[in-house]
C-alpha cells in the first residue's frame, strides 16, 4: 500500500476517534463516574448494541492509528529491508490481536457468557 | 586537545580584535573521535568565519580541511556548524556572532571526509532522484510556441524554491535526517515542490510517486529547523506542507 494511503487512514482514524471518544465521554457524563464503572452498569452498556458498536469502532480506530504511529517511529529508529518488513507485518498482527482481544468482552456479554 | 595560539605577524589587518577559533579536527581513517584545535585570530567587523579559517590555513596549520569556492553565498560549498548552528562560513560575519569563541564543526547528518569537509553524495543522490528538471512532452520549442509562457502569479508559486544552492544546511538541521538514514530530506522535498508547482512542468504524478514511500515526505515532523537555517530564504518546511496538500487532494 502506498504511504500516502496509509497516512490518509492514519489522519482519518485520528479525526474519527476524536469525534467518537467525545461522544463516549458525553455518554459517561450522563452517569456519575463511580456509578458508570460498576459491574452492572458496564454490562448494561455492552448489551446496548449501538453503544457497544461505537466502542468497537473506537477500538478499531485507535488500534490502527496507534500501531501505525508505532510503525512510523520504529521505521525512523532503524532502517533495513528485513527490519522494515518485520515492523510493518508485526504491526498488522498487533492491530488484529488487539481488536480481537478487545472485542472478546463485548462478544462474551452479548452471547451470554458473562 | 591540541592547542595552538599566536598572531599572524604579517597579517594586513590594522584595527583588529581577537577571537578564539575552535576548529573540529577529525580524520575517519586515523581518529576515533573528534578533537578541537584552538587558534587566536584577528578580525575586523567585516571578517567572515571562512576568512578566519583561511587565516588559520595560511598562517598556522595548512592541513585544516575545508571546502569553499565563491565566498559570496552562491556556490553552497562552505556549510558547517558555527557555534552550534548550521551556517555558510562565507556568509557569517564573526562580529554578528557576539561571542569571543567561535566553534566550527562539520555539518551534522553528513559523512565526514576530514575536519570540516563532508560528503555530499547522499544530498546529490536524493536531489537527482526527484528529477530536478522540467518534464514537458513538447520539449522542443516549435515555431508556434516559441516559449513556455508563465504568468507572474504562476511564477510566484515556486520562485523562492529555485533559490536553493544545494548547500545542505537544511539537511544538516533536520532531526529526521539524524535518525532516518533513508529519509529523502528537506532539500530534495523542497525541490520536488519547486518543479511540481511549476506550471510548465508535467511530471507531477511521477515526482509525487517518488516521494510517496516509507522514507519519503510523510516522515517530515515539521520541526521547521530546515527553514530557519536556509541562507537563501527558502522555506523547505512550507514546501513540504504544500506538497502534502497535493498528496492529500487539497491541491491539484
Amino acid at each position: 500500500m502506498r504511504e500516502s494511503i496509509i497516512m490518509k487512514i492514519h489522519y482519518g482514524t485520528a479525526l474519527a476517534a476524536v469525534a467518537l471518544v467525545a461522544v463516549h465521554i458525553l455518554m459517561r457524563l450522563t452517569q456519575g463516574f463511580a456509578e458508570s464503572l460498576q459491574y452492572d452498569s458496564v454490562i448494561t452498556n455492552y448489551k446496548f448494541l449501538p453503544y457497544a458498536g461505537m466502542l468497537e469502532i473506537i477500538l478499531i480506530l485507535l488500534s490502527i492509528h496507534g500501531f501505525n504511529g508505532l510503525r512510523v517511529i520504529l521505521l525512523e529508529l532503524k532502517q533495513g529491508r528485513a527490519y522494515e518488513k518485520a515492523v510493518s507485518y508485526g504491526c498488522i498482527v498487533a492491530i488484529i490481536a488487539l481488536i480481537v482481544y478487545g472485542s472478546r468482552t463485548i462478544i462474551m456479554v452479548n452471547t451470554g457468557m458473562m | 586537545m591540541a592547542l595552538t595560539s599566536g598572531l599572524a605577524e604579517n597579517s594586513p589587518l590594522s584595527s583588529f580584535q581577537l577571537i578564539t577559533l575552535r576548529i573540529a579536527r577529525y580524520n575517519p581513517e586515523h581518529d576515533s573521535a573528534k578533537t578541537f584545535m584552538e587558534f587566536q585570530i584577528q578580525y575586523e567587523k567585516w571578517t567572515t568565519v571562512l576568512e578566519a579559517i583561511l587565516e588559520v590555513k595560511k598562517y598556522f596549520d595548512h592541513s585544516v580541511a575545508v571546502r569553499y569556492s565563491c565566498r559570496q553565498a552562491t556556490c553552497g560549498s562552505c556549510g558547517m556548524i558555527i557555534n552550534g548552528k548550521p551556517r555558510l562560513a562565507c556568509f557569517t560575519k564573526i562580529s554578528e556572532l557576539n561571542s569571543n569563541i567561535i566553534t566550527v564543526e562539520p555539518m551534522n547528518n553528513f559523512p565526514i571526509i576530514r575536519d570540516l569537509a563532508v560528503k555530499f553524495e547522499r544530498l546529490f543522490d536524493t536531489h537527482h532522484k526527484i528529477k530536478p528538471y522540467l518534464i514537458h512532452d513538447d520539449n522542443e520549442i516549435t515555431k508556434d510556441t516559441k516559449e513556455f509562457l508563465q504568468s507572474p502569479e504562476e511564477l510566484e508559486q515556486y520562485i523562492q524554491f529555485s533559490n536553493c544552492i544545494k548547500c545542505g544546511l537544511c539537511n544538516s538541521a533536520c532531526p529526521t535526517m539524524a535518525t532516518d538514514s533513508s529519509f529523502v530530506g528537506p532539500q530534495a522535498l523542497a525541490q520536488a515542490y519547486r518543479y511540481v508547482a511549476d506550471s510548465r512542468d508535467k511530471g507531477k504524478d511521477n515526482r509525487l510517486k517518488i516521494i510517496d514511500d516509507s522514507h519519503g515526505i510523510w516522515r517530515c515532523h515539521f520541526a521547521g529547523s530546515c527553514s530557519q537555517v536556509c541562507p537563501k530564504g527558502v522555506d523547505p518546511a512550507m514546501g513540504i506542507q504544500l506538497l502534502r496538500g497535493y498528496m492529500l487532494g487539497f491541491r491539484s
